[in-house]
């Protein structure tokens, strides 16, 4: 790898050398290294486009991580990772993509990840995304695919830092009995990027539960459009919670939907969109802070 | 070190046609190490003027002068940095920004943790449990109070102002608080102006003012003016219907 290839790897997996435990590096749409560890197996796809994932049951404090870096304008690389995790396993998977486009090209990445997580099994997954380099685009498209079994609990962190022209984030879930899925999502766009997502969740299971929250902020004449949608068709509880800081000429859109098909489903929904309140300026400013200072102070916190 | 010239504030009354003076020609003098109480009746001023010190708002007419600067026309962020402090009467809350980070850029360096755990200790909160608590909406209005005053203690000002530092800290003594003040007094030889109804506050002060329908209607020392305060001093509206014998307290 480059300076700029190791450079994204560290931004969005954390490392530039290799980590302790189980591996997979994407770099540039081929698989370049990969391990496994005493409970992950990760078994390449037979045509190069993905993983399949088996976690055996009882795996407890392993973490695994499946970063991607793409540093070759023109690549547009659809891959796909299905994880099957064993019952009673606690783990975590880091999951991140960056783009250093420098060249004329569109360059893509759309991850198709499905998740199995098998009977009181825990895990978190996080996934962060970035780009850096010219002005030829930089898009990522993902859809997560989440089965949760009864009793397992998945938190899901998916941040966005900055950079990516355009993505469209999808997520599926089925959750069954007592299953628990919570999504902090986190993103930042500006200049003239656009950011979609876009969550359907099914508690079909009798105590499943889904907390979702997102905070983002846009600013220049970017555009964000948030979707979810919760369905209850048991006796469970969702809330999902989007919270946007507007700026400069952006637009932001948020259209939560909760769908009770069951009659003790008990689903909440909370949407708030606005600038930076003026008072919280000020107190800063009382601090010593300029205004620009206290700004990215601010939106710093928000997405933290 | 600081000094009001004939300050007035106008505002345009809500039709814009007239307009309204919330403060009328306010002069004072505040000493290094001085300890100034400013009070009167709701809606006399006291806020507002709270606010011109520290360049929230701008006076319509006047001058400013701190530590023989003229500062009229400095901003906010200039006179923050002059240390000049503010302590908001509804204290600001944040999402995301939790107590260590507003100390932390209060002190404008970054703290140890144990830095960071003695100003809250100052205040009486006890630091574990609030160094990383989330500026927001689940802190009471005591607690955001109490944050607000150890962020000015993390600032180390040279003038401190407080909008009213009392309010929502019942559970809180106000010895505690009365020993802040002279801590900031003693380790930063700074100086204070405090808007408070509270006969307590004002029994420590060293100067008092008060406003009336934006005035100033009296100032000296806490020896030359409570005498005349509590003369003057009306029973509120719940006292004078328990009480309606009470015409005055003396």
């Amino acid at each position: 790898m480059n300076s700029n290839a190791e450079r994204i790897l560290e931004t969005v997996a954390g490392f530039r050398q290799l980590p302790e435990g189980a591996f997979n590096i994407r770099h540039n749409g081929k698989g370049v290294n990969l391990r496994n560890s005493p409970g992950i197996s990760i078994i390449p796809r037979k045509d190069g486009k993905g993983i399949t994932v088996k976690v055996k049951p009882g795996t407890v404090g392993e973490v695994m991580h499946i970063p991607v870096v793409i540093d070759q304008s023109g690549i547009i690389d659809l891959v796909y990772n299905d994880f099957f995790i064993g019952e009673d396993c606690d783990i975590e998977i880091m999951a991140g993509c960056g783009i250093h486009n420098d060249g004329l090209h569109l360059t893509q990445h759309d991850g198709i990840h499905t998740f199995h997580i098998g009977r009181n099994s825990r895990v978190r997954y996080v996934e962060k995304h970035y780009g850096s380099g010219g002005t030829a685009k930089k898009v990522l498209n993902p859809v997560t695919n989440l089965y949760l079994a009864e009793g397992a609990y998945m938190e899901m962190d998916t941040v966005q830092i900055e950079g990516v022209d355009t993505t469209k984030r999808v997520t599926n879930a089925k959750l069954l009995e007592k299953a628990t899925l919570v999504v902090k999502e986190k993103l930042l766009t500006s200049g003239n990027q656009t950011a979609t997502t876009d969550y359907e969740i099914d508690l079909d299971g009798c105590g499943a539960g889904v907390n979702l929250v997102s905070r983002s902020v846009a600013k220049g004449s970017s555009m964000q459009e948030f979707l979810s949608k919760i369905n209850g068709n048991n006796e469970c509880h969702g809330h999902s919670e989007c919270d946007a800081i507007i700026m400069d000429n952006a637009v932001v859109t948020a259209i939560p939907v909760v769908r009770a098909n069951h009659v003790d489903a008990s689903l909440i929904h909370e949407a708030a969109i606005g600038k930076i309140a003026g008072e919280q300026i000020t107190k800063l400013l009382t601090l010593g802070l300029t205004q620009e200072e206290a700004e990215a102070e601010i939106v710093n916190g928000f997405l933290r | 070190m600081l000094e009001l010239k004939n300050i007035s504030f106008e505002v345009r009354d809500e039709q814009g046609a007239g307009s309204r003076e919330i403060l009328k020609d306010v002069s004072l003098c505040l000493e290094d190490r001085e300890f100034m109480v400013i009070t009167g009746p709701n809606g006399s001023g006291k806020s507002t003027l709270a606010k011109i010190i520290m360049g929230i708002v701008k006076p319509t007419r006047g001058q400013i002068v701190f530590d023989g600067t003229d500062i009229t026309e400095a901003d906010v962020t200039e006179r923050a940095r002059m240390r000049i402090g503010y302590a908001f009467q509804q204290p600001v809350r944040f999402k995301g920004i939790n107590v260590s980070d507003l100390l932390r850029l209060a002190a404008g360096h970054e703290l140890s943790n144990d830095q960071a755990c003695r100003y809250l200790s100052e205040v009486g909160l006890c630091a574990v449990d609030y160094i990383n608590r989330e500026i927001n909406a689940s802190l009471s209005g005591g607690e955001l109070k109490r944050i607000e005053i150890a962020t000015l203690l993390a600032r180390g000002t040279r003038l401190s102002v407080f909008d009213e530092p009392e309010a929502g800290i019942d559970l809180w003594s106000f010895q505690n608080l009365t020993r802040i003040f002279e801590k900031m007094r003693n380790d930063h030889n700074s100086a204070a102006i405090i808007i408070s109804h509270q006969e307590r506050i004002l029994r420590i002060a060293d100067t008092i003012v008060m406003l009336a329908d934006g005035r100033v209607v009296k100032q000296g020392s806490r020896q030359e003016v409570m005498p005349y305060l509590m003369a003057h001093a009306e029973p509120c509206e719940i006292g004078k219907n328990f009480c309606p014998d009470l015409q005055r307290l003396a």
